[in-house]
């Protein structure tokens, strides 16, 4: 393979030494400092504050004074042309976002500038035109915004998760403080500087930094109307146990351990894309990755053959390399997780491949895998392991399938590969899945309602569905 | 002393602007009966370039994502918001508004430009369907632009009657003709040329200044036109039944307001078409 020289765009994003919180249109003075790290190089990159519940009350106030005296008598017409004028900055700061984002994140830049980014553009152009037609959203006329929205989103698309939040809790009229990821807080931070340059009045979005504290003090603060949180099942299920008995209203999207099931009549070779692109996007950081291959077993050798010789033409390395396929694995924890758990699927019988590759001396790292014979009960089957892992099961007919695809407390996507259009839409009838794939993986817009059935969550973001989430009916 | 440089006001056909083939101009006076300008006066075979160059540009501007087009109805909004003095003294010199009226008209036809954007990616989530049949079936629902609109714009409104009229037709993919108000064109003219630097494709709109009278019969009773909106005509029951020839969907005159911020959902829905389509399911 070619050696490509290092990209010169790491300087397009640079960051303030230290950052407070954005409260009430205006930062605060770093205090409680924790530095955030480049996940591939370990260099640090920002200090950022580690907010207190003290933080969160004043954080909570400016959003309740902001939905009482300006944002929730702003006509929708008005507040969607702020959420339009977000959507343009944020496309004519495009590039800087997706540096800041690899940069904090550790996922390639390709996946950055042409995926993350340019979702959350969409996400922000999308709901802006639904902020002057609620009486469309399905709830009947004049429906009303809850209040102040406390959102906490996760490491993994930092900046598209941020988008999939506020859009829609903005355009139906909602003021808002976001928690983002101790890990990745910077594009949530350059995020608060475009409100500035778009003069969204002060204390619609206020953004709070820090840890699980600081989520738990946001979720919990009594003075907040509805709690919206992307993240682990664990987290969400204490979520749900704290809010509950509250008039807090809640969505949750939570993990997955999604199916991927591919038929002997299957496009065998869009299908090997798609579980490549199904497991490794984003180094499998992704709540609704195909990380269970279910394939026939009539073309389960052919089919691993092909698999492996595709994962050897992946690049792992360097995330500013316009030509990575894999970066680096966002946390040393999240990499000793996912260490773990695959030595523990090996131990219960898995059969363990990784293609050879270089590994960078710094960061964290996990060299694409699967683990092959896996039985239903492994660990590598049931649990969600969130990194670049594929476990590959095998089943006889298409009943088999189900049942097998269906063998999970998760039920947030699956995939289904075959040419014959009947048996996939019966397919997709019988799967306990928030969304179907058919031949085709990880494919998401503004406009299709995304979420979970069982553990997986509930509620949904994106669409008419996902504007549901922050309205009620009008009196 | 510097003399001013006046603009010539011609038509806008295909993305380009060009007089009409007949060579014929009309005088636009303003409000005191003052000449402000000679503009182009469309005759039959403009009209028919028009069509023309409509149905070219069709099958591209509904074949981009609703995404794509919402981007460019909102890039609209941008350029007429950039160029508002422009409109605010052509308004208020052809109709004797005030500044202060013929701003907030400027306005609305702006908003009304970023209510539209808002709609192209939206339009099947509301007005589609899944439909549960009694049977093995996936079964859906979905709305699609009916293709070429014969348009004609309100004769009393100089700007946002004109966006009121173009706008709910193209939001959906459809290509629009469009006969301006006769003496109020000039901003209808002027629009042509926000149009032209917003990305729009040439011939997704089509603007003839001129006599709807002498243009209506040709318009509505042109075989490759799918759709009209008879507005701003005068003899309304005639074209209707002209449009029957050839099954035309028919907007009559008065059917919707066409002054405000914001137009009307039905209005999209009534240049469209539902398809439906049925696939089994089953192992």
């Amino acid at each position: 393979m070619f050696d490509y020289a290092p990209a010169p765009e790491a300087k397009l994003a640079s960051f303030q030494k230290s950052y407070g919180h954005f409260i009430g249109g205006k930062f605060t003075k770093p205090a409680n400092l924790y530095p955030t790290i480049n996940p591939a190089t370990e260099e640090v990159l920002a200090q950022i504050s580690h907010g207190t519940a003290k933080d969160v009350d004043l954080a909570v106030k400016a959003a309740r004074s902001s939905f009482e005296k300006v944002w929730g008598k702003l006509s929708g017409a008005e507040r969607g042309k702020y959420l339009y004028r977000i959507a343009r900055i944020m496309q004519e700061r495009a590039r800087e976002l997706a540096v800041a984002e690899t940069l904090n994140n550790g996922k390639p830049i390709k996946e950055t500038r042409d995926f993350d980014v340019p979702t959350a553009v969409s996400w922000f152009f999308y709901y802006a035109g639904w902020a002057d037609k609620l009486d469309h959203a399905g709830l009947g006329h004049n429906p009303q915004a809850l209040g102040v929205a406390a959102q906490v989103v996760p490491w993994n698309f930092p900046l598209m998760m941020l988008a999939w939040k506020i859009a829609p809790a903005l355009a139906a009229g909602n003021t808002i403080v976001l928690k983002p990821s101790e890990t990745t807080p910077l594009s949530a931070l350059l995020f608060a500087e475009i409100c500035q340059q778009a003069e969204l009045p002060e204390g619609v979005v206020n953004i709070v930094t820090g840890f699980g504290d600081t989520g738990a003090a946001l979720v919990g603060h009594k003075d907040v109307n509805k709690v919206a949180f992307t993240g682990s099942t664990e987290v969400g299920k204490i979520i749900a146990k704290q809010v509950a008995g509250s008039n807090k209203k809640v969505t949750l999207e939570l993990g997955g351990k999604a199916a991927n099931i591919v038929f002997d009549d299957a496009p065998i070779d869009q299908a090997i894309e798609g579980v490549i692109n199904g497991i490794f996007f984003n180094q499998g950081h992704v709540c609704c990755a195909g990380s269970r291959l279910l394939i026939q077993e009539s073309i389960h050798d052919e089919f691993i053959k092909k698999l492996k010789r595709r994962m050897n033409t992946l690049r792992l390395g360097n995330p500013m390399d316009k030509n990575t396929d894999v970066g680096a694995i966002n946390s040393a924890d999240q990499l000793a997780k996912i260490k773990k758990l695959v030595k523990k699927g090996v131990s219960e019988g898995g059969e363990l491949w990784q293609p050879e590759c270089k590994i960078p001396r710094n960061g964290f790292w996990f060299a694409p895998a699967i683990v092959d014979n896996v039985s239903p009960a492994n660990t590598v089957a049931r649990e969600e392991i969130f990194g670049p892992v594929l476990s590959v099961i095998t089943f006889r007919t298409p009943a088999e399938a189900v049942t097998k695809a269906n063998n999970t407390e998760y039920g947030l996507s699956a995939g289904i590969w075959t040419e014959k259009g009947s048996k996939m839409l019966k397919l997709a009838d019988q799967l306990n899945a928030g969304v179907i794939w058919s031949n085709t993986f990880n494919q998401f817009d503004p406009t299709s309602p995304f979420g979970g059935f069982k553990e997986s969550g509930y509620g949904r973001e994106g669409g008419r569905q996902g504007l549901l989430s922050y309205l009620k009916a009008g009196k | 002393m510097r003399l001013d440089v006046k603009k010539t006001y011609k038509l806008f056909i295909a993305g380009k602007f060009p007089r009409s083939e007949s060579g014929r101009s009309y005088q636009v006076k303003d409000s005191k009966a003052n000449h402000v300008a000679n503009v182009a006066l469309a005759s039959r075979k403009d009209v028919r370039d028009a069509v023309q160059a409509a149905r070219a540009a069709q099958p591209g501007w509904a074949g981009a994502s609703a995404y794509n087009r919402g981007q460019v109805l909102y890039r609209i909004a941008e350029m007429l918001e950039g160029r508002r003095e422009q409109f605010v003294s052509e308004i208020s010199s052809l109709t004797g508004k005030t500044q202060k009226q013929a701003d907030a008209e400027v306005s609305a036809a702006i908003d009304s430009w970023v209510w539209h954007a808002g709609w192209t990616d939206k339009i099947d989530s509301v007005a589609g369907s899944m439909n549960p049949v009694a049977g093995p079936y996936f079964n859906i629902s979905t709305n699609q632009p009916t293709g070429v609109v014969g348009a004609f714009a309100p004769q009393g409104s100089a700007l946002v009657g004109f966006v009121n009229t173009i706008a709910p037709a193209i939001v959906s993919g459809n290509t629009v003709v469009v006969v301006t108000s006769e003496h109020l064109s000039l901003p209808a003219l002027t629009l042509g040329e926000v149009l032209a630097t917003s990305d729009l494709p040439g011939g997704v709109v089509n603007v003839l200044s001129g006599k709807e009278a002498e243009l209506s019969s040709w318009l509505v009773g042109h075989m490759d036109v799918n759709a009209v909106d008879l507005e701003g005509t005068s003899n309304p029951t005639e074209l209707e039944i002209s449009a029957a020839n050839t099954v035309k969907r028919v907007i009559r005159p008065g059917t919707y307001p066409r002054e405000g911020a914001k137009g009307n959902l039905q209005h999209i829905l009534d240049l469209m078409e539902v398809k439906t389509v049925w696939h089994p399911k089953g192992h």
